[in-house]
């Protein structure tokens, strides 16, 4: 909401600095986001060494170069039909200037003026925007011969001084201004850019600001005054009202003003009326936009005449009803609008005239013609209206106010102002009373308070007497009973609820008032509540991920949205994932990202793409969830994955060592093993899996028992062949979070080293190429039982001297007991029942 | 007399011959050839025999001087000569100190990550635990249980995700923690941190993101006061950017507190003096805040004229991009190894 300075200063003296304006609405809640000067100096930096704390923008006007002048003739040039010479006085001498400005033409050669032109007037050297460029681009105004006649100074447009855009021509100010007077004197302002809180609907429009102002500085609120009587014929009977659903319409007002003449309004309403961000028309629907922005109370002026006309000849009646299905109209922009069940219209007997709150038609709307004028101020359901705004995607100044609510007692004070202005602005005689129509009065909540409310919420202690001094100058009517404080809702807001609520409300009024700044501080005194169970899961995701890191993986985090084409790529043709159903979004921002993933390892692969070409050893983790639909629930399981995804070189590779190789499928198995050992977990068995991804020969299951934990491997070169990878192996994982976290136990046991001296032997045994390494190993350590201390393989071969279809294994073995020194006989008996067992087991025979 | 001046020029010659000697191996033909068996002081002990006995014990000690010293001299030399060799391996050994080291395998934590951490420490010394809630939420949860009914003017502050299932959204905040939060535990107070990733339909921009972690407080109980929020999260604002910045709070408007603040706090660059990250302000947005909502608190299933609460909201992303001087939030889940190999 855009709030010029000299408009607040109508309703409530300000002697404040812009600055501490600015700040004190601010810290109330009323934020600044911008001061755009227009003709003021640029206030002073602020003595704590902040040069400012508000964005400044625009143009402050030298008070010596840019004053009031005035044209006493206006001359052809002699040498340029588009040029006019002025004769001008700005206060102190008579000066020539030259101009080409179309808004004098028609004074051109027509001798003195008898009613000389009051202008705005920069002398030689004064600073403003150049005109003739686009944008805001400052300028100094210097000597220059323009067709054989000497320019030195400018008479200004809007644009050139910084009001507005405009620069169609001059500006020609109101007769009554003081020639000679320094203009920033004389209409110098600044606009406060203030965004307006949803739960202060009331602030948007000057009154609003003003009250606030009012509230924040304890001085008086002045209210505008209404000054031209109501003395027409009375309306009561030249228009007639029919509401049908008044939830929707709770209060419908009109007012009659005839004999008006639409003509431009004044130049200071213009003004404003461009400071704040809006078009000036002619002064009947500039006085509409002036009391809106004024009061917050949208008007709509119909031509009486026309309506007369629709009704047949007869007293119109405007009735307002939602539309009927398949209706239509066609709005003021000229489209037309297919409309809703919810939409209402505000119609007479000829049909629809507007959609009601947000914008109007184009036939019954006021003319150069016009000269009487039926003015409706109305109250709409708010959220109706939003609704209507995000259906038609439309959006008006006045649905903006309506779609946050405007209070129905609004509209025939609304009215009342409106046809005042046009009396002012376009003459005519404003018929007596008004066509009221209330028939769903708002009740303004009156709530109840006590002071210890007020201690209980905010640590301060006021008085009841303090706490209504306090609202009465919001607005609020206090009585006390008692201990009890009953604060009375002003009729100009609607964000007071009743009961508890109205409490909460009221005691926020307070703080704001006060000062959020000036409440003090404290630190909770509250008892700690039981803990919550969820942390320990918490905790024990984040040790995962230390334990990741710890192994040499950076963590990511990616993006939770993603589009099922991209996770695709990801599997081989046939496979039941393709199939699978997704979390889709109604409302995607891009098609890449048009549903909740299935696939944290898509997800993390695509981050391994776009690095594969930035280091020679990449290595990535993410711990995050996957969104799994499923059948009969709301809500998608929420599943936590654990993805791994590796490629390149095994070591960081360094100057002075011969590059290692690339990593394959066992670098990956052994994060996964020291992964596991992190978290305690012990006995998980590997096995080869089939995969819709994975290498078939290069890929494994990690169980525990008979729960998965997840899948690991190799990329199949199919999958891998989609992707920007390059020639080394691309590894991968993807695992359960929520089983590895079962799996590890809450809490583990140290067991105590033995002092007593281990013995170390080898042992090689030939088995069938098709034994898996896993099942040698265990036959050993069933055999080599408790004191069997460690095993180790350190070699395979595969060769003529141990014959084809068979390999050797070679383990590092560790006897060792807890309470004694192992003799020789000791080691041999192990080694004899390892041996027997691998026999037994396997077929294995010891290597000579 | 002639023995015990040979001797004595054996001596000379010996100490004089070892002066030349450089090298082990000169050592040791020192040796042999001064002290071996037919060294001259060798063969003076071998001669003395044929000494006339009254010369024999004067001979005998001169060649006993002799040969302690010229041993003397030897394990002497013996020892400057290891020395000389230690001192030349290890000027041999000398390395270039300035060349690049070996470096093993990093791994390393996302920014966001090591952030949350952070903040939960800080809010956990204040005995607040975390608590998580699901991404995809319900619109119940997230907009009308918050006091956010259909259709609400308020909703507009929040662009969001719609699924295709009717009343199933991704949630824009992590206030629907509280609800889920409150609903578990009342009418036992609560205290707790609830992080989690959120979504908003809007464009992305160096500030923000369609999707962004936000961690939001929440604490009800039976005597919490507007005093207790701004304390509480005075305290961590300093501690999480620095003891001696200043922190103020703004009146706002969110539909589940009441009364709502931001919360700024001066800016960690200039310090309030006003720079081009605060835009001239001298102050940063960091959270947003406020006591909650007595329709909330009844809709978790709280007694609102008992209890009392208040809840806040912050972005790590946010946090961490002030204390790291990161300028733009869409590195975090791009994850440019580049960008991740800096925390």
């Amino acid at each position: 909401m855009k709030i010029p300075l000299s408009w607040l200063r109508d309703y409530v003296e300000i002697d404040l600095s812009l600055e501490e304006l600015a700040r004190r609405l601010t810290m109330a809640g009323l934020e600044v986001e911008e001061i755009r000067l227009v003709g003021l100096p640029m206030p002073p930096a602020n003595p704590t060494g902040i040069p400012h704390e508000f964005n400044y923008t625009g143009l402050s006007w030298e008070p010596d170069k840019i004053v009031v002048a005035q044209i006493d003739e206006v001359m052809p040039h002699p040498n340029a039909d588009r040029l006019v010479l002025c004769r001008l006085n700005d206060g102190t001498a008579e000066q020539t200037v030259l101009t080409g400005a179309p808004n004098l033409f028609e004074y051109k050669g027509r001798g003195p003026l008898p009613a000389p032109l009051k202008v705005a007037y920069a002398k030689e050297g004064a600073r403003i925007y150049d005109g003739h460029q686009p944008g805001q681009v400052l300028t100094t105004l210097k000597r220059a011969k323009i067709r054989g006649i000497e320019s030195y100074s400018m008479v200004c447009s809007e644009k050139e001084l910084g009001i507005s855009e405009e620069h169609e021509g001059i500006i020609i100010l109101d007769a009554d201004a003081p020639t000679g007077m320094p203009l920033v004197d004389y209409m110098g302002d600044a606009v406060l850019d203030i965004s307006i809180l949803p739960n202060m609907a009331r602030n948007a429009c000057v009154l609003g600001v003003a009250r606030e102002v009012s509230a924040l500085t304890g001085r008086p609120l002045r209210l505008p005054e209404r000054r031209v009587p109501a003395i027409g014929p009375a309306v009561e009977g030249l228009a007639r009202i029919e509401i049908s659903e008044p939830e929707y319409n709770p209060r419908f007002t009109l007012g009659l003003i005839r004999g008006v003449k639409p003509q431009p309004s004044p130049y200071w309403v213009q003004r404003r009326l461009r400071l704040a961000g809006m078009r000036p028309i002619n002064s009947i629907v500039d006085a509409t936009n002036y009391v809106m922005l004024e009061t917050c109370q949208p008007l709509h002026a119909f031509d009486y005449g026309v309506l007369t006309r629709r009704a047949g000849g007869k007293a119109p009646t405007i009735l307002t009803r939602r539309a009927a299905p398949g209706e239509k109209l066609t709005t003021l922009d000229g489209v037309e609008r297919s409309l809703d069940e919810f939409t209402v219209l505000v119609c007479d007997t000829a049909g629809a005239l507007s959609i009601a709150g947000v914008m109007g038609g184009a036939e019954s709307e006021v003319t150069e013609a016009t000269t009487d004028v039926l003015l409706e101020g109305a109250s709409w359901n708010f959220i109706n209206i939003r609704r209507t705004v995000g259906a038609q995607k439309l959006n008006s100044e006045a649905a903006y106010r309506f779609a946050r609510g405007v209070h129905p007692e609004l509209a025939p004070y609304g009215v009342q102002l409106g046809l005042e202005r046009m009396a002012l602005w376009s003459g005519g005689q404003i018929a007596a009373g008004l066509v009221d129509a209330y028939p769903l009065p708002q009740a303004d909540p009156e709530v109840a308070l006590t002071a210890q409310d007020v201690t209980r919420a905010l640590d301060i202690h006021l008085s009841l007497e303090e706490i209504a001094a306090l609202l009465s100058r919001l607005g609020f009517t206090c009585r006390t009973e008692g201990e009890t404080l009953y604060a009375k809702t002003p009729p100009n807001r609607l964000d007071i609820g009743e009961g508890l609520v109205g409490r909460a409300d009221l005691i926020e009024e307070i703080a704001r008032l006060v000062g959020f700044d000036n409440l003090p501080y404290t630190r909770l005194a509250d008892p700690l509540p039981p803990p919550v169970e969820e942390d320990s899961t918490l905790w024990a995701e984040e040790h995962l991920r230390d334990v990741l890191a710890g192994l040499g993986l950076r963590e990511v985090i990616t993006f939770r949205m993603t589009s099922a084409e991209r996770e695709a790529r990801l599997y081989l043709p046939g496979s039941p994932e393709l199939e699978a159903p997704y979390i889709r979004l109604a409302n995607p921002i891009s098609p890449e990202r048009a549903v909740m993933r299935r696939s944290l390892l898509a997800s993390v692969l695509e981050v391994l793409e776009r690095n594969i070409r930035l280091r020679d050893r990449l290595a990535f983790f993410e711990i995050g969830p996957v969104f799994l639909p499923v059948e009969g629930q709301t809500l998608p399981d929420e599943a936590g994955r654990v993805v791994i995804a590796l490629s390149g070189r095994r070591e960081v590779p360094a100057w002075n060592e011969a590059a290692s190789g690339n990593m394959d499928f066992y670098d990956l198995k052994g994060i996964i093993e020291s992964l596991l050992d992190g978290l305690h977990i012990r006995g998980a068995e590997y096995e080869p899996a089939g995969s819709d991804i994975f290498h078939p020969g290069k890929c494994a299951r990690v169980r525990l028992g008979e729960q998965v934990l997840g899948v690991f491997g190799e990329l199949h070169p199919i999958v891998k062949a989609r992707y920007d990878f390059l020639a080394a192996p691309v590894l991968a994982a993807d695992l359960h979070l929520s089983a590895l976290l079962e799996a590890s136990p809450a809490g583990y046991t140290a067991s105590s080293v033995s002092p007593y001296p281990p013995v170390l032997e080898d042992l090689a045994v030939v088995v069938d190429e098709a034994i898996p390494a896993g099942q040698v190993a265990e036959a050993i350590r069933q055999g080599g039982g408790r004191l069997l201390a460690g095993v180790r393989l350190f070699d395979i071969y595969r060769g003529e001297q141990i014959g084809p279809g068979k390999k050797s294994l070679a383990y590092n073995l560790t006897y060792q007991a807890p309470d004694r020194t192992l003799t020789d006989q000791d080691a041999a008996g192990i080694r004899q029942r390892i041996i027997r067992r691998l026999e037994q087991d396997l077929g294995a025979r010891l290597r000579s | 007399m002639d023995e015990l001046q040979s001797l004595e020029q054996a001596q000379a010659a010996a100490l004089a011959a070892l002066e030349a000697v450089n090298d082990e191996a000169a050592l040791e033909a020192w040796r042999i050839a001064h002290l071996g068996r037919s060294a001259p002081v060798m063969l003076a002990f071998s001669r003395l025999g044929q000494a006339p006995k009254e010369l024999r014990p004067q001979i005998g000690q001169a060649a006993n001087r002799v040969k302690q010293a010229l041993e003397e001299a030897f394990a002497a030399r013996a020892q400057a000569l290891k020395e000389a060799a230690l001192q030349r391996s290890l000027t041999a050994e000398r390395l270039d100190v300035t060349l690049p080291g070996r470096r093993p395998a990093q791994g390393s934590l996302h920014i966001e990550t090591q952030t949350l951490r952070e903040m939960y420490r800080i809010f956990g010394e204040m005995g607040f635990q975390v608590f998580r809630a699901p991404d995809v939420e319900t619109d119940e949860n997230n907009f009308t249980a918050l006091n956010i009914p259909p259709y609400h003017p308020a909703r507009d502050m929040w662009d969001t995700f719609y699924t295709t299932n009717p009343g199933v959204l991704l949630r824009t905040h992590t206030s629907p923690g509280q609800i889920r939060a409150m609903r578990q535990f009342a009418p036992q107070p609560i205290r707790v941190v609830l992080p989690g990733m959120c979504y908003r339909y809007e464009q992305a921009s160096s500030r923000k993101d369609i999707q962004f972690t936000q961690v939001e407080l929440l604490a009800v109980g039976y005597h919490i006061t507007f005093g207790d929020f701004k304390g509480t999260l005075r305290d961590f604002a300093q501690r999480i950017f620095g003891e001696s910045l200043r922190t103020r709070l703004r009146p706002s408007y969110f539909p589940f507190t009441e009364p709502s603040a931001e919360m700024d706090v001066e800016c960690v660059i200039c310090r309030g003096k006003g720079c081009a990250l605060c835009k001239g302000s001298g102050w940063l947005e960091i959270m947003g805040c406020g006591m909650v909502h007595p329709t909330v608190l009844q809709n978790g299933g709280y007694d609102p004229a008992k209890f009392s609460g208040f809840a806040a909201g912050i972005g790590p992303g946010r946090v961490a991009m002030l204390r790291h001087a990161i300028e733009d939030l869409r590195a975090f889940y791009i994850n440019d190894v580049r960008f991740l190999e800096q925390f």
